[in-house]
């Protein structure tokens, strides 16, 4: 099913390019995007010297597992040499995999961000966070426009994102604890709720992606 | 969409008919298609949905893929998925439909160990153990299936405690009793369960008014599923798949 064709302003077709590197599921983020009428791409592995104007890194797994998937697709080393020409947007684990680590394992993240994954206080806290939670927006980005009360997201995740640099966060959650909810920084976004899982609020917010 | 600190979550089974729905786990009533419920429940924006294939063919052949994906392309929300699941191969599988959870039974009563390979694989908070009880003369519990076997032997602290350790996210504790009944959850099994793991707990057997769901979540349980509540309507049960949405008045007086 195709919708409508997009293209930028060089005319050339606007599609999202969605990394199947076997760490996600490409196919509900696919889709939705769908439902968009958006038009979408599953890669595997990049082509060299290619531009892909959107990308969308979903993630479901754990840390350790889910870049050794990436670095041996061949979109780790991708995705650093070529953040600058490509809007980026991970999902989840996904957006965890943009930092630089997490406590739930040991390899190194794309550090593509200042801010590390820590993990919920399970002692304290009913762990994973699975279920509905609201976002606040602290800073202007392109994703979530505003602080709408009605507006929730599905989250379902054991790890949050962290950061000393308190400028990084675009999106706060609160899980007993204030968390990075979503970040925007140039063109790296990501996100820890699942927008393909958030019907019509995700619906918006791929939206709001695919149109950049 | 709802505003209870909980989930509400529709529980649909399906057997080669397709959609029914038991009562004390017998008497399969008919229901309709799986895809054209689900469509519906999607269009009324529910927090998430479980789907057990019931049928007895799924635990020689494993999961009907074809109808997961069918009705993953359905879902806006998330979707667990429970029947025939027998390992990590088909969990796998499952996901690459689009599944967000597995939900596992007979399989990991059997091997525990099945939890922990998919937990280690996709993360705890994409495996659900589903058990089911039935509440004895004593007062106490005893696992139960819909085979009609009863799990003898298995004690069920020290059953709670293993699910846990093995990495599952949450459990969706089932009363037999109260199935289909629409006169309350068996607030009891809810506490007992709680008192015994630190993991979401999602209750089911029984709902048939908002007040319910509040009860389950006082009672301890992260998120309430409800069956005959979302599929029926009135005394005389007329199928009519329903979900409370933010205009219901009666909705309202829960509100948060």
């Amino acid at each position: 099913m195709l919708g409508p064709h997009r293209q930028d302003w060089t005319g050339n077709l606007q599609i999202i390019t969605i990394i199947d590197a076997g760490i996600g599921n490409p196919s509900s983020i696919s889709n939705m995007l769908n439902y968009l009428g958006v038009d979408v791409e599953l890669v595997k592995s990049p082509l060299s010297g290619k531009r892909y104007s959107h990308l969308v890194l979903p993630g479901i797994g754990s840390f350790d597992s889910g870049i050794k998937k990436l670095n041996d697709s061949g979109w780790s080393q991708f995705i650093v040499e070529n953040f600058a020409s490509s809007k980026i947007l991970g999902i989840c684990l996904g957006m965890q995999l943009l930092t630089s680590g997490s406590e739930e394992g040991t390899e190194s993240g794309l550090s593509l961000v200042p801010a590390y994954c820590k993990k919920f206080d399970s002692t304290r806290l009913r762990t994973p966070h699975i279920g509905w939670n609201r976002v606040e927006v602290l800073k202007k980005n392109h994703l979530v426009h505003e602080s709408d009360n009605s507006q929730k997201f599905y989250f379902s995740h054991s790890y949050y994102v962290h950061s000393e640099n308190a400028e990084i966060s675009a999106l706060k959650s609160t899980y007993g604890e204030e968390f990075v909810a979503g970040f925007e920084i140039g063109n790296i976004m990501g996100v820890q709720f699942h927008p393909e899982k958030s019907h019509k609020f995700g619906m918006k917010l791929l939206n709001n992606f695919s149109q950049l | 969409m709802n505003h209870f600190n909980g989930r509400i979550i529709p529980i649909l089974l399906h057997d080669k008919r397709g959609l029914i729905k038991t009562r004390e786990f017998q008497n399969p009533v008919y229901i309709g298609d799986p895809i054209n419920s689900i469509r519906i429940f999607n269009e009324k924006f529910v927090d998430e949905l479980v789907f057990l294939d019931i049928g007895k063919t799924r635990d020689e052949l494993g999961p009907d893929l074809s109808l997961v994906s069918k009705i993953a392309e359905e879902c806006f929300m998330p979707l667990g998925y429970g029947g025939g699941i027998r390992n990590l191969n088909d969990a796998k599988k499952l996901f690459s439909c689009g599944v967000e959870k597995v939900i596992l039974q007979s399989a990991a009563l059997k091997n525990f160990g099945v939890i922990k390979e998919i937990a280690d694989f996709a993360g705890s908070q994409s495996i659900s153990i589903s058990l089911d009880f039935k509440r004895k003369s004593d007062g106490r519990y005893e696992l139960f299936s819909r085979d009609k076997k009863i799990h003898k032997g298995i004690e069920v602290e020290k059953l709670l405690t293993e699910v846990e350790k093995h990495g599952a996210g949450e459990v969706i504790i089932t009363s037999v009793d109260h199935e289909g009944s629409m006169s309350g959850y068996d607030l009891n099994l809810i506490q007992k369960i709680r008192s015994l793991i630190s993991i979401p707990i999602i209750a089911n057997g029984g709902a048939g008014k908002f007040s319910d769901f509040h009860e389950a979540f006082e009672a301890g349980a992260d998120a309430a599923a409800a069956g005959s509540m979302f599929l029926f309507i009135g005394r005389l049960r007329g199928v009519l798949i329903n979900y409370p949405t933010d205009r219901d008045q009666e909705f309202q007086e829960y509100v948060k």
